[in-house]
């Protein structure tokens, strides 16, 4: 097939639909929203690409995926040759495909973008992703060994972009995992109808099939610490992400049905509460819902909810709309599966029966004012607004803190204020030979700046074990 | 998998089990637990170390059959295995010599005091230890922990030592000048814990180890944070032992009943 085409026959071409579950379906269902787009919708996509040679969408992606390249291998309907140049750039392509934010990242910076519709480069990398791990064959450990052995710490999507990366450069690598599955918050926080399980499972088999090995239930801090690792190991990276969630810090946050995103998310999608009857795992459930936050882990706890079978799900945001960090896909589902979204509140109390359970939050609404050091409007409380909501759960999905258990049994690792790890431009730590990123050293963020991390570290970890 | 060495009966339900988990046994100190799940479907249950040896690599639990997650431990036969042993976690027991301790004990709470016990005698200190159940079938650990110095049991009805609860005996010690505790390990049902501290005087440090609703155990749920001293801790990474004082009992009763409550757990929904 070929993908000569003229500039104008390329702009011609509209953005293709992602198919979807539909949403009246979807809330009763745990299925993915997306379907993902057929062969032919994916080259005719992949044709809109205008072949620039600035290649701003390179640039916009935190693991510089090759997406011309592999975009025009795609319009050439050879998807085989568009996941060669895919894989070897990205380790964890099916789950990107489906998390990223692209309108922030490549699809921001799309030349195609600035007169109407940016490229799906999202859709297509999932697109080419799902037909590899359906087609190709997985992986096999490069022959040439580099005899050295590196830990990483965390099986999450730093970690197993590191670990990816490294075992192709032919070092051992051993990943210490605290829970008793793969994946990280790609396991315990997105949730399956976002990103399926089984996706997950496949990403970390191509990795075990490269020779990554890893051990479960290790708990870095507490079942071995940093410094014993270094002397099993030549380099480590620690990716164990950010843990401790953050409460509000209002009456009443302790009352039966109020739950942390983080909490609310592990019982259902790592614990399987999410198959009802047949998971070992409870969940509360209530007839109304009332999420904090204005995130992505907020929009996965409010939808959550929402198929758990609550009606009303609301999902209660400080800021306006405009101010929300969530993903505009992911904002645009939940509307469509029927939360409802109260912007421009704060929550003040917690209300709780006398069975100890909650019945309702008390809120506050604010107004919009000055910008804050974070450069958004800072919401202002309005005086005299207090209402009321009922609420049979309440999950708060304000943010994480760092987790201090890896860092307090490592006095000489160097944290922030906030605790978190410091590293250098390349990584590396205070301690030689041990690296560390993703949400450890960034605070809550995505998944692909940790796999960006993943990446970074992974190429310092080679250069030093070189130098070693 | 981590392998069964052994395991017995110590009293209806409550068994005694040898794990091999090296790592664990390594580095656990008193007073820290694992999350132990027998296989792929069952729940993280958290459990205490009573025991370990770092040279054959194995740790001792004991555990209660109280639901699904611990039936299936405690019929994992010595030779098969269980799925996930993660630990040692929590934070050690704080240890001083105070001079006389009292270790008060509840039902399988014993199981947890044993380690506890242990160590404060290591500590140099003078140990007491009371412990209670129901009957005598369900007083667990009476001769291990007598190694330790004088055990005094009770029972709810009288088959055993002194028929009534441990709050009585303990309320003799407290008016016995000559017997009068230094400190106290307090480890049972929430009602005793809070039943204990509520006849200690303030100025008696009195350590109780929590064991609410847990899920990962590393911190990153936040499901078992309980009030102490009107601040919220979360006992896995805080704790799990606390000065028994400062802790809201009322609210750690509540929020242990979560799940007891059909009518807004997933069962309630699902017959809507």
């Amino acid at each position: 097939m070929s993908n000569d085409l003229s500039p104008k026959e390329r702009l011609a071409i509209e953005r293709t639909k992602m198919p979807e579950q539909p949403a009246n379906e979807r809330v009763t269902n745990f299925k993915e929203v997306n379907l993902g787009l057929a062969e032919e919708a994916a080259i005719r996509e992949a044709r809109r690409c205008l072949m620039c040679k600035k290649r701003p969408c390179v640039d916009g992606c935190p693991v510089a995926v090759r997406i011309p390249e592999f975009l025009a291998r795609v319009a050439e309907g050879d998807f085989a040759g568009g996941a060669a140049i895919l894989l070897v750039d990205n380790a964890l392509p099916c789950t990107t495909g489906r998390v990223c934010p692209q309108e922030v990242q490549c699809e921001k910076t799309c030349v195609r973008g600035a007169k109407g519709d940016p490229v799906a480069v999202g859709w297509l990398e999932r697109f080419v992703a799902d037909w590899a791990a359906e087609h190709m064959e997985p992986p096999k450990p490069p022959a040439e060994r580099t005899g050295k052995n590196v830990c990483v710490v965390g099986s999450g999507p730093g970690g197993l972009t590191a670990a990816g990366e490294l075992a192709r450069m032919g070092h051992d690598v051993t990943i210490f995992e605290a829970l008793h599955a793969s994946g990280g918050v790609l396991r315990y926080g997105i949730p399956e109808f976002r990103l399926p399980k089984k996706i997950v499972d496949r990403e970390v088999a191509n990795l075990e099939a490269l020779g990554v090995k890893i051990e479960y239930n290790v708990i870095v801090g507490k079942t071995i610490t940093v410094s014993q690792i270094m002397e099993e190991f030549d380099a480590c990276f620690i990716a164990n992400g950010a843990g401790l969630p953050m409460f509000l810090n209002i009456p009443g946050e302790n009352f039966k049905g109020v739950y942390s995103a983080n909490e609310y998310l592990t019982r259902v999608n790592l614990m399987g509460a999410w198959k009802g009857e047949n998971s070992r795992t409870p969940i509360a459930r209530g007839a109304a819902a009332v999420v904090f936050g204005g995130g992505n882990t907020a929009m996965d706890a409010v939808r959550t909810a929402r198929r758990l079978g609550s009606d009303p799900a609301v999902l209660a945001y400080r800021r306006s709309r405009a101010e929300m960090p969530a993903r505009v896909e992911e904002i645009h589902h939940a509307e469509e599966e029927g939360v409802r979204f109260d912007f421009l509140v704060a929550p003040l109390e917690i209300l709780g029966g006398l069975d100890g359970w909650v019945r309702g939050v008390r809120l506050q609404r604010m107004e919009l004012g000055e910008p804050d050091a974070s450069g958004r409007r800072r919401p202002v409380p309005i005086e005299g607004s207090e209402f009321e909501l009922p609420a049979d759960i309440v999950v708060v999905a304000i943010g994480i803190n760092a987790n201090p258990v890896l860092t307090k049994a490592c006095p000489e690792l160097k944290v922030n204020k906030w605790g978190n790890i410091l590293v250098d431009e390349n990584g590396q730590t205070s301690i030689p030979g041990v690296f560390a990123g993703g949400d450890i050293v960034r605070g809550g963020a995505t998944v692909i700046l940790a796999m960006g991390d993943g990446k970074t570290a992974a190429k310092s970890i080679d250069a030093y074990l070189k130098n070693k | 998998m981590f392998e069964v060495v052994s395991n017995e009966v110590l009293a209806p339900k409550v068994h005694r089990l040898v794990l091999k988990v090296p790592r664990v046994a390594k580095t656990r100190q008193p007073g820290q637990f694992v999350i132990v799940r027998a296989n792929d479907q069952s729940e993280r249950i958290p459990l205490t170390i009573a025991d370990a040896d770092a040279k054959s690599g194995t740790i001792t639990i004991i555990v209660q059959a109280i639901g699904p997650g611990t039936e299936e431990i405690v019929n994992t036969a010595a030779g098969q295995g269980l799925r996930d042993v993660a630990g040692p976690l929590g934070h050690p027991t704080h240890l001083e010599k105070w001079g006389k301790v009292v270790c008060v004990g509840g039902g399988v709470g014993t199981a947890v005091l044993y380690p506890l016990a242990a160590a404060a005698a290591k500590a140099g200190n003078e140990v007491t230890t009371i412990i209670g159940g129901r009957s005598e079938p369900f007083v667990i650990l009476r001769n291990e922990l007598a190694a330790f110095g004088e055990v005094l049991v009770t029972t709810e009805d009288g088959s055993l030592g002194t028929k009534g609860f441990v709050t009585a005996i303990l309320q003799e010690l407290l008016d016995d000048p000559a017997r009068r505790p230094d400190a106290i390990f307090a480890v049972g049902p929430v009602p005793m814990m809070a039943a204990v501290v509520k006849i200690v005087p303030e100025e008696i440090p009195t350590l109780v180890s929590l064991n609410p609703i847990m899920v990962d155990g590393t911190g990153m749920c936040g499901g078992c944070r309980v009030t102490v001293g009107g601040e919220v801790k979360f006992a896995c990474v805080d704790g799990p032992e606390f000065d028994g004082h400062a802790v809201d009992f009322k609210e750690l009763m509540n929020r242990q009943a979560t799940y007891t409550d059909n009518q807004h757990c997933r069962i309630g929904l699902d017959k809507k």
